[in-house]
């Protein structure tokens, strides 16, 4: 809620950018209307169409009383029956032409939310991890729901009332020049107020609109951060302070809301007061002139009906407009979304990376968080393949920074990270994924079954893979116990397995991957010494011929090393076996005494 | 207690099968009765509840829906007065004043129409919004009543989608839907009545044309509501897709799934896509027939009323009239489609809604809350006596505790281990009520948790959880969210005091020190840190009771070190529980208690149970892990090895200078992080 995020400020900073942004998302609309433009033309085509029959009825019974009446009447039933038939062909042919339409409009219309959907879920997978720890999830979460659903309703009978509304506004406008140009002038001239009005809805509410989406954001925000930790909101009775807080926010949204609907109910009360002023000017022009004998009575009528019908249509204009404008603000906000850029970029030119054999080398590196301080001054490493390495420090020290940059979570500033000869940024990031996995100590669990959760490590993996995949790190027993084994749903956030558990179904994945370079954050955190003892014992099968990098606090993990690197302040300061590290006596063997202290620690001691 | 709501099925964004989104099974929720009902009452039913939430609102609706009827009505009346002038001033040798008089009249109307206009929309869309944003207050307030164990349960999106779209299409629904459905259906039933006026005849006829179309209505009815609902099951289901890749995105990045979990969404797009063109197509049968019925009527009225006024049973006049009235009356009976699937489709949001409020909370307080005596000067005793605890699953329930004994001591600290799985956690969250046991009780000083109000119970009891939950606020609002009335100095105090036992010196370096926002929305933290900052949390709260899970488990040794000392002086006469995975964790403790197979096999010292529990040292010490690759049971019935821990003798006699000097040296040696916050542990004091 700081100057972090430019989109929450209130208004943009001045026409040209305003102008900016909604050229942009503009672009995107059309965009995602130009795949199916030859759908959108068909529909308004067939709109058309159905005001053609629908202008069509009263024709008909005008020429059944006009000519049909008089012919019965002289004896002849063929022009009653031309007339009712015709009718009757004309009316099917409306409803169908309406039916058509619906079921176009929904085509088009799903097919371009399904594109925008598609689109922003691509994007945000792309965009770095930079990107979403500053953006939020909930804000991601919004585009995806409020901003996407304000775009489905305009869609939804958008385009349709758009065509039906500008087809009657042009073909009554036709008509009524071509019957008194006069009365078509005291149109026009009605016209002008209607363009100042619409243009100050247009101003106010786009405004109005853009408010209404960000406070919309900080509703989901707020909703998604605390049911996601209603476990501490209840553990220490924040009930009340968060009902407060959500009140005021749903309040700040309400308020926008309805100021929006009532800047909409002043357009919409205008253009219905514009257009009755209209009828009564062309009424009593029309009136004085047919008194003095300049106009027929006829056209009169007509004259004044054609007005009045000319506005008719403007009220369910202003509607679409009203809905153009709340899903025009909401594609300035999925625009922006989409023009961010990943600031880990995919290659242009990819290098395939075919058989890893993972040798790894840091040539220079420099590296710091967006355009914070640097956090890695100055690294040399070289990581022969098939080394298990353990990156040992402080937190803060710089461990985790390592494996990010090893992973491409994020790209150096200076310098290059090498696997095998290849800067890490030219590799086929397809490649570079199959070769290099990186277990967190965040050990996420999706909704979906067990079995699937580990066969994110592999898709397609088989049920035979999966459960050896268990197996190696010791978790099938307990999956085997659940009541459908590996078919079992785990709950929102695999809260029915217990921590320890999580991670072990997360190590899982990894072995599935099965990675020529294996990295290993802070992955054993939560586990028991028994888990810990099996999965090392896993490890060991798996590291076998491989390159590993282990972040631990454990030095248990860490003994089990080939080589042990002690970070410091973002430099590498000892570097040697474990043993040798322990006999030198730096900071690494004083880690070392602290954890055989705390193994021999007791209760009493 | 009746069972509660069962979720609705989730798909996943992970590449699974068989996930099929078979939206609508099994939901039954309970009703507020408890009958049981099937949540598929008519639309009428359902959407009368809502005059609950929007009786605030009820009478400036029913007003604005007679001015919109007004507006409507007056609208007809202006050909009216038109035939009048024409027919009157015009016609006959009347005066220009006549004329201009006319059409003032026509302008005094149409000022009118326009203030009637006007007043719909500034009588119905201001409380409209009010009536939105109160059930979304409450629908809030609901949740955050609701226990842990239905969150667990329920999709994040869905509840989301639930809190947002839905209600949006509901407050749509009141202020527009709802007044045209209304005002469509008088106008069309004031015209018919016109009709039968002008000619009983072909009044009939059009009515005789009517019923095919009620009777599609009403088949349209069944299917789009079928339609409707599934359609906003799947954009919550979406929802819930987003909302996982987003959180999920560490995991999907580092395994490279992005386009795994991107065909996933699509797929799922595109279901609802699907299922939107099904509600499209139903949607159109139901258009057909009201767009050509009326006028296929009309075609027939002609054929009737033609040779009806040829042979002089009718007026020319009211022949014309007929059709001038049917030509306003088909307009509604036209839109009748679309209000009425917009009136399903919030039948289908109110439904949604009323699913999780109708959903009793299976955790409450009770209807006459016990107060907890005062504390005793030793410090409180907490009992769990035969406790017994299963999780709630459509599958038959699982018991994780079958009769738990323990009795934590005053004023000591007790440390729970157990192997991973064991339900240690669950166990822990017992105390404070995040989940309610299945038999058997929990007590603290001798009184029922389940006898105290929640608010009671909580504050006396405070948590750490193993996994850091902190929120969108400053580091101050997050250490502080425990403690109550606490201001100024004395708050200031509390703070120090906690950041310094948690040892978690580090925020003072963030970029705002205590007031740099952390959370969500604000700077995020290291696993370590974030579990610091929750530790200091939990110990500025000076509860009762403590239950600590794996407080220290991200922590690396040192820091350990410095916070298991200072968490000891602290932790003295506060009843503590502390789950443990380490020998180092279990130091913080006055004794043990083991937990295996859903009971506490044993209380004693470490030393105690190092020496005489095998089940125990192996928890601690994995010693009986050389055959690796056995399952736990095998794991679990060891019971020949024994010996000491890894680590040489002399281990406990080194003491790093490093150590002994503390932290003391963290602050100054100046190492920084950037914006992750540069961290050494402890803090300058």
């Amino acid at each position: 809620m700081s100057a972090l995020q430019p989109e929450f400020r209130d208004r943009p900073a001045d026409r040209a950018e305003s102008r900016a942004i909604r050229s942009r998302s503009m672009r995107l609309l059309g965009s995602l209307l130009s795949p199916v433009a030859a759908a959108t033309w068909l529909t308004v085509a067939l709109v058309v169409l159905s005001q053609v029959a629908a202008v069509a009825g009263p024709a008909f019974v005008a020429y059944g009383v006009d000519h049909a009446l008089p012919a019965l009447q002289g004896g002849d039933s063929g022009p009653l029956v031309l007339a009712a038939g015709a009718y009757l062909v004309t009316a099917l042919a409306g409803g169908l032409l309406t039916a058509w339409t619906v079921r176009l409009a929904a085509r088009v219309s799903q097919a371009i939310l399904l594109d925008v959907r598609s689109r922003v879920f691509r994007h945000t997978q792309r965009l770095s991890l930079e990107f979403h720890e500053s953006y939020t999830s909930g804000r991601i979460i919004s585009r995806q729901t409020s901003d996407v659903d304000a775009l489905r309703e305009l869609l939804d009978g958008g385009i349709t009332t758009l065509a039906q509304g500008v087809l009657a506004m042009v073909f009554t406008a036709v008509g009524l020049v071509l019957l008194d140009w006069r009365s078509g002038l005291v149109l026009l001239i009605a016209v002008v107020p209607g363009i100042v009005l619409t243009r100050w809805f247009q101003v106010r509410s786009q405004h109005q609109y853009r408010l209404s989406r960000t406070a919309a954001a900080r509703v989901i925000i707020r909703f998604v951060e605390t049911m996601t930790g209603i476990r501490a909101v209840q553990a220490f009775r924040r009930e009340r302070q968060v009902s407060e807080v959500y009140d005021d926010l749903a309040e700040d949204y309400r308020r926008t809301n309805a100021e929006a609907i009532r800047l909409n109910g002043v357009f919409d009360t205008g253009l219905t007061l514009i257009g009755n002023v209209t009828v009564a000017t062309v009424l009593l022009i029309g009136g004085l002139r047919a008194l003095h004998g300049e106009l027929a009575v006829g056209v009169l009528i007509a004259a004044v009906l054609y007005a009045r019908r000319f506005f008719q249509p403007l009220a369910q204009i202003g509607m679409f407009y009203n809905a153009f404008q709340s899903a025009a603000a909401a594609l300035e906000k999925l625009a922006a979304l989409l023009a961010e850029e990943p600031t880990v970029p995919d290659p242009v030119r990819p290098v395939h990376l075919r058989a890893p054999r993972a040798d790894v080398r840091f040539e220079g590196v420099e590296f710091g968080y967006g355009t914070g301080p640097t956090v890695l001054p100055h690294v040399e490493l070289h990581l022969p393949a098939g080394q298990t390495v353990a990156l040992v420090g402080e937190t803060g020290a710089g461990k985790s920074t390592v494996a990010k940059l090893l992973a491409r979570f994020y790209d150096v500033r200076q310098g290059a990270v090498r696997i095998d000869g290849l800067d890490v940024r030219d590799i086929d990031p397809v490649d570079l994924r199959r070769a290099v996995v990186m277990v967190t100590q965040e050990a996420y669990l999706f909704s979906g079954s067990v079995g699937a959760n580990i066969a994110l490590g592999r898709p397609g993996a088989t049920p035979e893979e999966i459960e050896a995949a268990a197996r190696a790190v010791g978790v099938h027993d307990v999956i085997a116990a659940m009541p459908d084994g590996y078919d079992t749903e785990v709950d929102k956030r695999g809260t029915r397995l217990s921590a320890g558990q999580r991670q072990l179904v997360s190590f899982a994945r990894a072995f599935l991957a099965d990675p020529a370079l294996l990295i290993l954050d802070e992955a054993t955190s939560s586990l028991d010494v028994p888990g810990e003892a099996l999965v090392q014992h896993g490890l060991r099968t798996l590291l076998a011929g491989r390159t590993a990098v282990v972040i631990a606090h454990r030095l248990s993990t860490v003994m089990g090393a080939d080589r042990v690197l002690v970070v410091d302040g973002g430099r590498v300061v000892e570097d040697g076996t474990p043993a040798q590290l322990v006999e030198r006596g730096g900071l690494f063997a004083a880690l070392h005494a602290d954890w055989q202290r705390s193994l021999g620690a007791t209760a009493g001691a | 207690m009746p069972s509660a709501t069962p979720p609705p099925p989730r798909p996943s964004v992970v590449p699974s099968e068989g996930l099929a989104t078979s939206a609508g099974a099994g939901q039954a929720p309970r009703t507020s009765g408890g009958r049981g009902a099937e949540r598929d009452e008519s639309a009428t039913r359902t959407l009368l509840r809502l005059v609950e939430w929007a009786r605030p609102a009820v009478p400036r609706i029913v007003t604005g829906g007679f001015t919109a009827l007004g507006a409507s009505l007056l609208a007809l009346a202006v050909p009216q007065v038109l035939r009048w002038i024409v027919n009157g001033p015009i016609l006959t040798d009347g005066s220009s004043q006549a004329v201009v008089a006319g059409a003032l009249l026509v302008l005094a109307l149409g000022v009118l129409e326009a203030f009637f206009v006007w007043c719909r929309r500034a009588l119905v869309a201001t409380p409209g919004t009010t009536v939105e944003r109160d059930m979304r207050v409450r629908l809030f307030r609901h949740l955050l009543d609701l226990p842990v164990e239905f969150h667990d349960r329920w999709a994040g999106g869905q509840l989301l989608s639930r809190a947002m779209s839905d209600l949006g299409a509901i407050r749509r629904w009141l202020v527009f839907g709802l007044v045209m459905l209304l005002v469509s259906a008088t106008t069309a039933v004031v015209g018919v009545v016109l009709m039968f006026v002008t000619s009983w005849v072909l009044a009939l006829v059009y009515v005789a044309g009517a019923v095919p179309m009620v009777w599609l209505s009403f088949r349209f009815r069944q299917d789009y509501k079928v339609a409707a609902r599934r359609a906003r099951e799947q954009t919550g289901d979406l929802a819930t897709a987003v909302e996982e890749s987003v959180h999920g995105i560490r995991v999907l990045k580092a395994f490279g799934r992005g386009d795994d979990a991107l065909d996933d969404f699509v797929r799922q797009a595109d279901e609802l896509r699907e299922t939107e063109i099904d509600k499209a197509r139903t949607l159109s049968r139901v258009s057909f027939a009201l767009g050509a019925i009326p006028e296929a009527i009309l075609a027939v009225a002609l054929a009737v009323g033609v040779p009806l006024t040829a042979h002089g049973h009718l007026s020319v006049g009211a022949l014309v009239a007929f059709f001038a009235t049917a030509a306003v009356v088909n307009n509604p009976v036209e839109r009748l489609g679309q209000l009425l699937a917009m009136t399903l489709d919030a039948k289908a949001s109110t439904d949604r809604f009323l699913q999780v409020m109708d959903t009793a909370s299976t955790v409450t307080d009770p209807l006459e809350p016990h107060a907890l005596p005062p504390a005793p000067g030793a410090g409180s005793t907490v009992e769990l006596r035969g406790v017994r605890f299963a999780h709630r699953s459509t599958r038959g329930s699982s018991e994780v505790l079958s009769g738990v004994d323990l009795v934590l001591e005053p004023g000591t600290t007790t440390a729970l281990v157990g192997l991973t799985g064991s339900g240690k956690t669950t166990l822990l969250q017992l105390v404070p009520r995040l989940y309610d046991v299945t038999g058997g009780a929990v007590t603290i000083d001798g009184v029922d948790v389940r006898d105290l109000t929640r608010h009671d119970l909580r504050r006396a009891v405070a948590v750490a959880f193993e996994d850091p939950i902190l929120f969108s606020a400053s580091v101050r609002e997050n250490v502080l969210l425990g403690t109550d009335d606490l201001t100024g100095a004395e708050a200031d105090a509390r703070v120090e005091e906690a950041l310094e036992v948690a040892s978690a010196g580090f925020v003072r370096r963030l970029p705002q020190g205590l007031a740099t926002v952390i959370g969500e929305e604000g700077l995020s933290l290291s696993g370590g840190q974030r579990q610091r900052v929750a530790l200091a949390r939990a110990i500025a709260t000076r509860p009762r009771v403590l239950v600590l899970d794996d407080p220290l488990s991200a922590l690396d040794v040192t820091t350990e070190a410095v916070v298991t000392r200072r968490l000891r002086e602290v932790l003295r006469g506060t009843t503590s529980l502390v789950v443990a995975h380490r020998p180092s964790t279990v130091a913080l403790a006055d004794r043990v208690a083991v937990l295996e197979d859903g009971r506490i096999t044993g209380v004693g010292t470490h030393e105690d149970l190092l020496a005489n529990h095998p089940h125990y040292r192996f928890v601690l010490t994995a010693l009986a892990a050389h055959a690796p690759g056995d399952g736990v049971e095998e794991r679990g019935d060891e019971d020949g090895v024994d010996g000491p821990p890894g680590g040489p003798p002399g281990a406990r006699a080194q003491r790093a200078p490093r150590d002994a000097a503390d932290d003391a040296t963290g602050a100054r040696t100046g190492r920084h992080d950037s914006g992750r916050a540069g961290v050494t542990p402890g803090g300058a004091r």
